[in-house]
């Protein structure tokens, strides 16, 4: 298990959450969602601009053998996507935390729970006992 | 059994299934007929086709399908009716598949094409379905249809897609040319999701499909094509329909080595543009390598599919027409192309040839004026059901009468003439049609 960065909130679905400068926040899914769903093979985006609420379906990530929905950590409008996803999907597989960002929204609505990172550590320790 | 899995009974079983929605009674379904009862109805159900000269087409058409297609398609190797469950074990009927996907692509000019849906018509609902998911930046429910979309798939896709929230409108058709009237689409109204082109249309015609192809989308629409196979091989592809070409295309792929079998089974054709293929229904099959480099064939995209993306699949499609595509892939391999092409001209040159000797007849016109393809649509100068049982007495099924789905039409009558009708069948036609016009009986109005 590859070391959790420690800026990162993270989410029960196994998405982490950014705070940048700006006020918005970028989003992505944690090392341990990559290595449990394989190879990714496709990704697909929402569309900038689009609303998404707490909890709502924002993208789905596919590999060879499941596809899963990533939800909104929190509610708010997609100001940006990672396009180079599209065609390069296994970045989230080698890099989850950096070049593998897959959404930055603006939030406006409410934020579901997050945890630290060792809240998230001892979360995923349990899930495999 | 019951036992074994902890249930007390068959309705302890089922009961999750809410009361009001289980089926007491299958009203019009007789009683069960035992096998040699069943095998007497079902010989003198077929007795009653034979000997018949059919000239009804209007979405299902008799062609001529060489002796080997079947002999081939029901051996045991390949005799099943779906793609098979461990699906890699049988890299033959794989392979078939995947080479039915290469002519269907080839046939349509677009990427990809799907293992099959299981008609035409129910294909054009998954279509209708796929463009909604596929065209994300358009918020529209409403896709408008050429005006001639056969109204039977109008009414399977409201039937099946409608509960989701689609809605069908028809174009309005020019009645001088029979096809849809360009000059009235610029009031069409809210922008669509999807518009839908049939070519040739309903009527025979065809319609002007990259004019349509382009003005579909300035509007931000996706394109559906209904393609005839058969015609594919004369009139341009879907996939190079106006600048951009229809994005998806469908249709009943029954020409193609299917008989005509009182309606069924039949199968659904279905292609799209690459970019889209993720929201595609239905079984793909892919060429690969195994671990050591060998070529082989499996099943790919399967995240699309039920059994992986479970509610969220694409469709709840879970198989395909393993035995009509197989027929379907041995009688475009031994037709090959010019074949399949001299099957379309023939069947346009001997439609003409039937339109050009009754339409010089008094009181039977030619409906439309633009190009067709190889079905027409007459006029009479009388209702038309009378003048079809006088045909049916003589044995000839002089067409479809289209009075009920298109009133507006007067009296109209659909006709078809493939390359199976010999120019000694069209003066049989010709003459029966005679005769019907000046029996008293059926005198116009």
């Amino acid at each position: 298990m590859s070391e959790l960065p420690g800026d990162l909130t993270y989410t029960k679905e196994h998405e982490w959450l950014r705070q940048e400068e700006d006020g918005s926040i970028t989003i992505g899914i944690t090392d341990h969602a990559q290595t449990a769903l394989g190879d990714l093979v496709y990704v697909e985006l929402p569309e900038v601009g689009q609303e998404v609420e707490n909890g709502g379906e924002m993208a789905v990530v596919e590999s060879v053998k499941a596809a899963s929905d990533v939800y909104a950590p929190i509610g708010g409008t997609v100001t940006q996507v990672n396009d180079a996803l599209a065609d390069d999907p296994e970045m989230i597989n080698a890099d989850p935390y950096g070049d593998g960002w897959i959404v930055r929204l603006q939030p406006s609505g409410d934020a579901g729970e997050t945890m630290d990172p060792d809240a998230y550590q001892a979360f995923i320790y349990a899930l495999d006992e | 059994m019951l036992g074994a899995i902890g249930a007390g009974s068959i309705d302890e079983l089922f009961d999750e299934i809410p009361r009001d929605l289980l089926i007491k009674d299958l009203d019009g379904v007789p009683d069960a007929l035992s096998e040699m009862e069943i095998s007497r109805l079902m010989r003198a159900r077929a007795a009653e086709d034979r000997g018949v000269l059919c000239f009804i087409g209007a979405g299902a058409y008799e062609h001529h399908i060489p002796t080997a297609v079947w002999d081939i398609a029901t051996r045991g190797e390949f005799y099943s009716a779906y793609t098979p469950y461990q699906a890699e074990a049988s890299q033959g009927t794989l392979q078939t598949i995947y080479e039915y996907q290469t002519m269907i692509t080839s046939l349509t000019g677009l990427d990809v094409s799907n293992a099959s849906l299981y008609d035409g018509a129910s294909g054009l609902a998954e279509a209708a379905l796929m463009a909604v998911r596929a065209n994300r930046k358009s918020k529209s429910r409403r896709v408008l249809l050429a005006s001639g979309v056969n109204a039977t798939y109008r009414k399977v896709a409201q039937a099946i897609a409608g509960s989701q929230g689609l809605t069908f409108e028809t174009l309005p058709l020019d009645a001088a040319s029979g096809i849809t009237d360009l000059n009235k689409i610029k009031d069409a109204g809210e922008p669509p999701v999807a518009v839908v082109i049939q070519q040739p249309s309903f009527f025979g015609t065809l319609e002007q499909v990259d004019e349509l192809t382009d003005w579909a989308h300035e509007q931000g629409a996706l394109v559906i094509a209904i393609a005839n196979p058969t015609s594919l091989a004369v009139l341009k592809a879907p996939g190079h329909w106006g600048a951009e070409g229809a994005d998806i295309a469908c249709g009943e792929g029954q020409p193609l080595g299917v008989p005509l079998s009182s309606g069924g089974p039949y199968f659904g054709i279905m292609a799209c543009k690459e970019k889209i293929v993720r929201q595609m229904p239905g079984r793909i099959v892919g060429r690969t390598t195994d671990l050591d480099g060998t070529p082989g064939f499996t099943l790919t995209l399967q995240a699309r599919e039920q059994h992986i993306r479970r509610s969220k699949a694409t469709s709840n499609i879970c198989t395909n027409q393993g035995l009509m595509v197989t027929a379907a892939t041995i009688h475009m391999s031994l037709l090959g192309y010019h074949g399949l092409r001299r099957v379309a001209l023939q069947s346009v040159e001997q439609t003409a040839k039937l339109a050009g000797m009754v339409s010089a007849r008094d009181g039977v016109e030619t409906a439309f004026s633009a190009p067709h393809f190889h079905e027409v649509v007459l006029r009479l100068d009388r209702p038309v059901g009378p003048v079809l049982e006088l045909l049916a007495a003589n044995n000839i099924l002089g067409g479809l009468d289209l009075t009920n789905d298109y009133p507006e039409l007067g009296n109209a009558l659909l006709v078809c003439a493939t390359e199976t009708k010999t120019d000694a069948d069209l003066e049989s036609y010709a003459a029966a049609l005679d005769n019907a016009l000046q029996d008293s009986q059926v005198k116009s109005a």
